[in-house]
């Protein structure tokens, strides 16, 4: 990460800061965060060797399916499963909808996620994520949507995929876009940047940092269809900083099994040997939606800009 | 005087900040995840991660035992966060099936600052590092509630300690990594050295 300048409050110690926030998400580097939608899913998790687990009601494959409204989950159930587990717990608000993150942050939530996966409350605005002392993930398809997201105080970038499809090609391509992006910027000049800036439609000081970074200023995971341990290590070659993993693991046959199976794969992504003993006999896995059948309508990603 | 090797153990958390770290205080720093890559190393960083995941993937991985005996055979090791955990010689709030490398003679509280949203940062007085206090990045940061006799106790945060050290073995509850300023990580250097 960038080395951010000292903003302490007072002389004695400072919350809320971006130094906080975003050496959280440093922590999780090289992780699997899983989602979960109660207390005992969340124990599979953590004895799996989750990083953090993503409380929600319903995970995305359900909410497919279900179809309706999808909102920020109960606050008895996310309260359950900070009581079952030690690791960090993640919970999704909808896009701008600040007052679900607010209950989040009175929950005690580790990280909030502003989230494509449940239905959008402000088809303008995302939310002022610097008002807030609980940091923030969000996703993004391409550069421009990660900084812009990041000038508005998110501390955690996530590749958006196509979250409950158990199909690997949406978060490949978000991937891809964001890191190709990026080493573009890297070839630009000073004069080159502002033109750049206006083009990702971003600030110009973000645009530079990336420039002289190579990376984002903030962690950058992946999210949206990782079904496998094969497609975990394939999000880290492809430089995701880690993965999360959504339908994929309690959808499938054996989740204790497939979930600690991910996260060898994910630690050791660039030994096929692991991997190939990671991936055996794990049952079945999810059953996946080709992603171009799928209507304009039903893509997650299409939410937020 | 050839720089020494310096791994950072590379099974979850953020490497990469401390490898930075160690390259500015004039070490070969390198990932270390497998134990022919700990055997190639004169000492070991242990990052900031989740100390439960990083427990686990060490005995999944085989590497709990070699670690443990380096650590025995007196490599010199540095945890921050979680890597303090994993020095410790026993954990309080830990999960029963936690294991650690020891190193030590502490016990430690697991996540005892509180949790994300009492994360913080602070001005730390650190002995043995001149030039004014280090900036202490606490992240759901663990503290030692007690030490035994061999124990150095560096420096205290709110009447807890936050920074110890037993012969070769430094610990840390807070993130130097994080912040640019390097001066822990050279004072290990220079512990390091010290040891060749």
């Amino acid at each position: 990460m960038s080395t951010l300048p000292s903003t302490p409050q007072s002389a004695e110690s400072a919350i809320g800061t971006s130094r906080v926030k975003r050496g959280m998400a440093e922590q999780l580097k090289g992780g699997v965060i899983m989602d979960v939608v109660n207390a005992e899913q969340a124990k599979i998790a953590e004895d799996a060797g989750a990083v953090a687990v993503m409380a929600l009601e319903r995970v995305p494959a359900d909410i497919r399916k279900d179809g309706g409204v999808a909102r920020m989950s109960d606050p008895n159930m996310i309260e359950e499963i900070i009581e079952a587990v030690s690791i960090p717990v993640m919970a999704k608000s909808r896009i701008g909808h600040f007052v679900e993150a607010q209950v989040l942050q009175s929950l005690g939530v580790d990280y909030i996620d502003e989230s494509e996966v449940l239905t959008p409350a402000d088809e303008v605005n995302h939310s002022d994520k610097w008002a807030f002392t609980t940091p923030f993930v969000c996703g993004a398809t391409n550069l421009g949507e990660a900084l812009r997201r990041i000038a508005e105080g998110a501390a955690m970038i996530r590749s958006k995929g196509e979250a409950g499809t158990g199909n690997v090609v949406e978060a490949v391509r978000h991937l891809r876009q964001i890191k190709n992006e990026i080493a573009r910027l890297r070839g630009y000049d000073n004069n080159e940047l502002f033109a750049a800036a206006k083009e990702l439609r971003a600030p110009y000081e973000l645009v530079k940092e990336v420039a002289e970074l190579g990376k984002l200023p903030v962690v950058l995971f992946s999210a949206g269809g990782v079904a496998t341990p094969a497609d975990a290590a394939l999000m880290r070659q492809l430089g995701a900083e880690g993965v999360f993993v959504g339908s994929g693991i309690f959808k499938s046959g054996d989740p204790a099994k497939r979930a600690a199976a991910i996260v060898k794969a994910t630690t050791f992504y660039d030994d096929p040997k692991i991997i190939a003993d990671a991936s055996r006999n794990l049952g079945e896995a999810m059953v996946g939606i080709n992603c171009d059948t799928l209507p304009e309508a039903e893509r997650y990603a299409n939410r937020g800009w | 005087m050839t720089n020494p090797v310096i791994g950072v153990l590379a099974l979850q958390g953020d490497v990469r900040e401390h490898l930075i770290a160690l390259a500015a205080a004039d070490a070969v720093a390198r990932p270390v995840r497998r134990p022919d890559e700990l055997a190639e190393v004169d000492a070991l960083v242990i990052p900031g991660g989740e100390s439960t995941t990083m427990s686990k993937l060490a005995v999944l991985f085989g590497m709990l035992e070699p670690l443990r005996e380096r650590v025995k055979a007196g490599m010199p090791v540095y945890g921050t966060c979680a890597g303090m955990i994993m020095l410790a010689d026993k954990l309080l709030d830990g999960r029963e099936d936690q294991e650690t490398l020891g190193g030590i003679d502490m016990i430690v509280r697991r996540n005892a600052f509180g949790r994300q949203n009492e994360s913080f940062e602070a001005k730390i007085d650190f002995a043995g590092i001149e030039g004014g206090p280090v900036e202490g990045v606490f992240i759901r940061a663990p503290w030692v509630e007690s030490v035994g006799a061999p124990v150095e106790v560096l420096a205290t945060y709110d009447g807890h300690t936050v920074a110890v050290r037993q012969g070769n073995v430094l610990a840390t509850s807070f993130h130097p990594e994080l912040t640019g300023d390097d001066r822990v990580h050279a004072y290990f250097v220079d512990m390091v050295r010290a040891g060749l």
